[in-house]
């Protein structure tokens, strides 16, 4: 139908004009205002924060130059750290149970419904509420800890969330050194994936990609330090208990989109992949779990740019000030509106939209991309 | 048959680690305060105690009926909007549609960290700081993407013959909208208001920030410093936590094929 070929056309645009004005300005006007006021110095001056007609100044890059290599923001980088390690354990246990979860519901077991229901029934949860049950579960005196002694076991010590340890430590001068080291794998991985597809081009161009970065990372990369000393980070273990609770939250997700995979998988293919003398084993590793990559990498995403987000759950088990399971969704919280430091808690707000949209923007294109073909 | 045992062993498990915490908020919430201690946080209560539940009700119940008044007015607003937005997107589709939909739907991913700011403000000056109809427009328009999405690829299925009959009888486009789209709508309704419902109901980080008067807290808010107070025995966070999950818990039991949809709509091809 064209466009603006009669009044029909008009309405519908009218009709979608609102909607577009609303996220165009609440989505983008407000990202970019965001960003300008991330420029700024905006709460630098206590005097300043609060008042009606504060004294703003323009002073660039300054803000994150101070997150990222500033003697006061540490904070906001083992949060970064922190971010790091919740989304990897979390996407890998969202996946290892959902996966398993699917596989057992899928082999027609009895009771499917129920279990079904179990499995999925966190998802309905607020995180907050979530985050109140598992923060009773954590005690370190109660809940989990003492489950060992039901079956006349000593009790657990681990702490949980007051746990103050931290582990796998590196400087965070080290850090480009270990980013162009693990991006150059993946590529190399890529490299060889390609080259076995039989895409020489492909495999060609990635493979020399990684061997510049690889080079990269032993020469530059290991002479660039960001701060003029040594500074510590790590794996906090109080993360533990939160990535726990998360998985308990979220992986009948991932159960429900490898379910939906699995019950896509025609009956047919299996029965071919019997008759011609496959195990169950070879089947799952051979054809089906191929099958469901293209859901791996769906639920990677989405749940990857949640536990970029999270925050709400933290809160609830942790508290808001609660130093070793900060995130940088909750640092630009504080920092905001309990610090009033607001051009600073702008560009928290703006780092973490960049780490939402590197996830994000490709797998929007990649998904609406065969669409706009149509 | 080994496999069959391994099988069921994984689900009694994992069935294990999904209730043990529904048990323990259950009993800790009908223990009486005194009976309260960590060692004997997984026994029974020695006698069932209602009193929590009627605390945490009085407590609540304003904060229930925030959040309730909240939740339904922008569920119905933005799942309205949702319909005839995806009505357009799906039949009339225009030039330039291909870029404006993608651009819609990165607002449904976004950190609202990196709009808060200026939210914050924006809703302060135009006074609704603090009321719970701030809060409203804030759910209705982040809610747009995905009610917009769901609806246009619900509106896709609607063949466009159908579309066209009705025009070369003269329908326009709001007949159109009333006479087909609309009666066929019903399943997409309801998974929609479902998805709406459960999301706004659950949120916390714009009821935390947006919201300043105690008057008008949700449940979500008003939990999570019941919870976070050191004082408080723990059966009365455990009493409000049933009742703060008990509409989403109930929507999903009752309708779970519909929220699952829902769920799967959010992530699996626009």
């Amino acid at each position: 139908m064209r466009w603006f070929r009669n009044k029909d056309t008009l309405y519908g645009f009218l009709v979608l004009l609102p909607s577009l004005v609303l996220l165009g300005v609440f989505v983008y006007g407000f990202i970019l205002q965001t960003f300008l006021t991330s420029l700024t110095d905006w709460g630098r001056d206590p005097t300043q924060a609060l008042s009606a007609n504060p004294q703003i100044n323009l002073i660039g890059f300054e803000n994150y130059r101070e997150l990222f290599t500033g003697f006061v923001d540490a904070r906001f980088r083992q949060d970064l750290v922190n971010t790091f390690f919740f989304t990897l354990f979390f996407i890998l246990g969202c996946i290892g149970l959902g996966l398993g979860l699917a596989i057992a519901l899928d082999r027609a077991p009895r009771g499917e419904g129920f279990f079904r229901t179990v499995f999925l029934f966190p998802m309905s949860l607020s995180f907050i509420v979530t985050g109140t049950i598992w923060r009773w579960m954590l005690q370190p005196e109660g809940g989990v800890n003492q489950l060992p002694t039901l079956v006349g076991l000593p009790k657990g010590t681990f702490a949980w969330l007051t746990s103050r340890d931290q582990v796998w430590r590196f400087s965070w001068n080290d850090l480009p050194f270990f980013t162009g080291l693990t991006v150059g794998l993946v590529l190399l991985l890529v490299a060889i994936a390609a080259f076995r597809a039989g895409e020489r081009k492909r495999g060609l161009m990635a493979s020399v990609s990684a061997g510049v970065l690889f080079l990269w990372a032993f020469t530059l990369g290991r002479a660039l330090k960001p701060l003029p000393y040594d500074e510590l980070h790590g794996f906090n273990l109080a993360f533990i208990g939160i990535i726990l609770a998360a998985v308990w939250q979220m992986s009948g997700y991932t159960m429900a989109l490898y379910l939906a995979g699995l019950r896509g998988i025609p009956e047919e293919l299996r029965e071919a992949a019997r008759v011609d003398g496959a195990t169950e084993w070879q089947l799952y590793r051979h054809v089906i779990l191929p099958m469901l990559a293209p859901i791996t990498l769906s639920a990677v995403i989405i749940l990857g740019h949640i536990s970029l987000k999270i925050f709400d759950l933290v809160f609830a088990m942790a508290g808001a000030d609660n130093a070793p399971t900060d995130v940088p969704a909750l640092l630009m919280y504080l920092t905001t509106f309990r610090a009033n430091q607001i051009a600073k808690g702008a560009a928290i707000g703006m780092v973490l939209l960049v780490m939402v949209a590197l996830v994000i923007v490709p797998y929007l294109y990649r998904q609406l991309k065969g669409e706009v073909r149509r | 048959m080994i496999g069959r045992a391994l099988q069921y062993t994984f689900l009694l498990l994992a069935t294990l680690f999904f209730l043990l915490p529904v048990y323990l908020v259950v009993v800790t919430a009908f223990k009486e305060p005194s009976a309260i201690s960590l060692s004997t946080t997984w026994q029974l209560p020695d006698r069932w105690y209602w009193e929590s539940f009627a605390q945490a009700w009085n407590a609540f119940l304003p904060k229930l009926q925030n959040s309730f008044f909240l939740t339904v007015t922008a569920t119905l607003l933005s799942a309205v909007l949702g319909s005839l937005n995806g009505y357009v997107l799906a039949k009339w589709r225009f030039p330039g549609a291909n870029i404006v939909f993608p651009l819609m739907l990165f607002g449904m991913f976004i950190p609202y960290q990196a709009v808060l700011i200026p939210l914050f403000q924006f809703v302060r000056d135009i006074g609704l700081g603090g009321s719970l109809w701030g809060l409203i427009l804030v759910h209705v328009v982040y809610g747009l993407p995905i009610t917009t999405l769901i609806f246009r690829n619900y509106y896709a299925e609607i063949p466009d013959e159908l579309v066209e009959a009705a025009r070369i009888d003269g329908a326009g486009f709001f007949g159109i909208y009333r006479r087909i789209v609309l009666p066929l709508s019903l399943p997409g309704f309801v998974v929609v208001i479902i998805w709406q419902f459960t999301q706004i109901w659950n949120e916390f980080l714009f009821a935390v920030t947006l919201v300043s008067s105690p008057a008008n807290q949700p449940i979500t808010v008003a939990l999570a410093q019941l919870a976070g107070g050191e004082a408080v025995k723990w059966n009365l966070p455990m009493a409000g936590a049933l009742l703060a999950a008990l509409p989403t818990l109930l929507v999903y039991i009752f309708l779970g094929r519909y929220f699952i949809r829902g769920l799967l709509a959010g992530s699996v091809k626009g």
